[in-house]
């Protein structure tokens, strides 16, 4: 079973539910999380796993050769991503803003474009008991974080359950780390910014065609909107997760919450079991 | 010389300089000399998701302009219109009248570095 749990907003608590799951299901069988939020990946500030081997994250790079390069701008003219300049005398490549998708080498009738690659991240690998972990790391100054988030999907280990803490937003990234999963876990906080963000998510996965529920965190601050919207549209809510200074504090010690506090405890057991019997299907 | 000038909306010589380059609404095409203009379109760049800036240089340099002129331009653009070794005018303001009088009169000096490094606008 791929679980993926993401969020339209920030800092809406993707990481403590993807952390919290994770201990809750390990005491059932294999579990594998890959923390995707490749430019600020955070679980590990929780599980404080030690990792036991890492690997680059590689990508398609591409160069010119010069010498069969007439300037006929067909790459640049192929590339979606403006991340080509075609001169005169040469073509310029900009490969922070390349997206890797090869356009430029069907388009361009010479093979002048030569294909290689890059590194543009790195991959961790960590491992105790039930439970192995991996967590994507985006170099500084690089912008594309859907190659490295394939790279870790491909390279999962097997296990019965897989979690996948996806990036925030509902753009390019948190698309490539949530597809092709069975189920997703929207989590969202009850403000008016988490619910507007939480309907762009919505929207976002329906498109995909993928079952979603929501975890409404910090649940009991902010209005009641967000719960209204969700039994509107339809939208199980499959956890809340109360407001609580006592999560908050044992957050800021870089503690789970889930081994702490019993009764908070059993929000995520009842959740890890829903996940498990592949609740959404009945 | 012909100089590509950003402008917030085509309107010949009385047209305003834009700040933007990347982003620019347009660029008035036009000889310093005889003052001929034409008028060359950036709408694709303005909604472009990254890359307008490289885009539009690579735009101007199609169309054949020995120099730039703009209030401000990105480091990727720079490197662009350097490469196929277009003037760059930055920090231009007023008119394009305005901008041609200066570049004759010599008041404006190619620049060797951008002066647009942080963010996005």
């Amino acid at each position: 079973m791929k679980i993926a749990i993401a969020s339209g907003k920030g800092g809406t608590g993707k990481t403590t539910v993807a952390a919290n799951l994770a201990l809750a299901l390990e005491r059932q069988g294999s579990v594998v999380l890959a923390d995707c939020d490749v430019e600020e990946p955070n679980c590990n500030l929780f599980l404080q796993m030690e990792y036991s081997r890492e690997e680059p994250g590689v990508l398609p790079s591409f160069s010119c050769d010069i010498s069969r390069c007439d300037g006929c701008g067909a790459c640049a003219r192929a590339c979606r991503f403006n991340a080509i300049a075609s001169l005169p005398d040469r073509p310029l490549f900009f490969l922070e803003m390349c997206h890797a998708c090869g356009g430029c080498v069907l388009a361009w009738p010479h093979q002048a474009i030569i294909e290689g690659t890059r590194n543009n991240g790195v991959i961790r690998h960590a491992s105790r008991g039930n439970l192995a972990f991996l967590s994507g790391l985006l170099d500084v100054g690089e912008a594309m974080a859907t190659p490295l988030i394939r790279q870790m999907k491909k390279n999962l280990p097997p296990a019965e359950m897989v979690l996948i803490d996806a990036p925030p937003g509902a753009a390019c990234a948190m698309i490539e780390a949530v597809r092709e999963m069975d189920y997703i876990i929207l989590v969202s906080e009850p403000t008016p910014f988490g619910l507007n963000d939480l309907i762009i998510a919505m929207d976002a996965v329906e498109e995909l065609k993928l079952p979603f529920g929501v975890v409404i965190n910090r649940y009991g601050s902010g209005d009641d909107a967000l719960e209204e919207y969700c039994i509107s549209r339809g939208v199980p809510i499959i956890a809340k997760i109360p407001y609580s200074r006592e999560i908050a504090e044992a957050y800021s010690r870089g503690e789970l919450f889930y081994n702490l506090f019993p009764e908070l405890g059993k929000i995520v057991d009842d959740l890890a079991g829903y996940l498990r019997e592949g609740g959404w299907k009945e | 010389m012909k100089v590509a000038i950003c402008v917030t909306e085509n309107k010949g010589l009385d047209s305003l300089v834009d700040s933007r380059f990347g982003r620019t609404s347009g660029f008035v095409l036009c000889d310093t000399e005889t003052e001929e203009c034409e008028y060359l379109s950036n709408e694709q760049n303005l909604n472009a998701l990254q890359g307008a800036g490289v885009q539009a240089a690579q735009n101007v340099v199609n169309a054949g302009a020995q120099a730039v002129a703009t209030g401000f331009c990105g480091p990727k653009a720079f490197q662009v219109l350097s490469a196929a070794r277009v003037h760059i005018f930055q920090d231009c303001k007023g008119s394009v009248r305005d901008v041609l009088q200066s570049i004759r009169e010599g008041n404006f000096s190619s620049s060797n570095m951008p002066n647009k490094t942080q963010g996005h606008w």
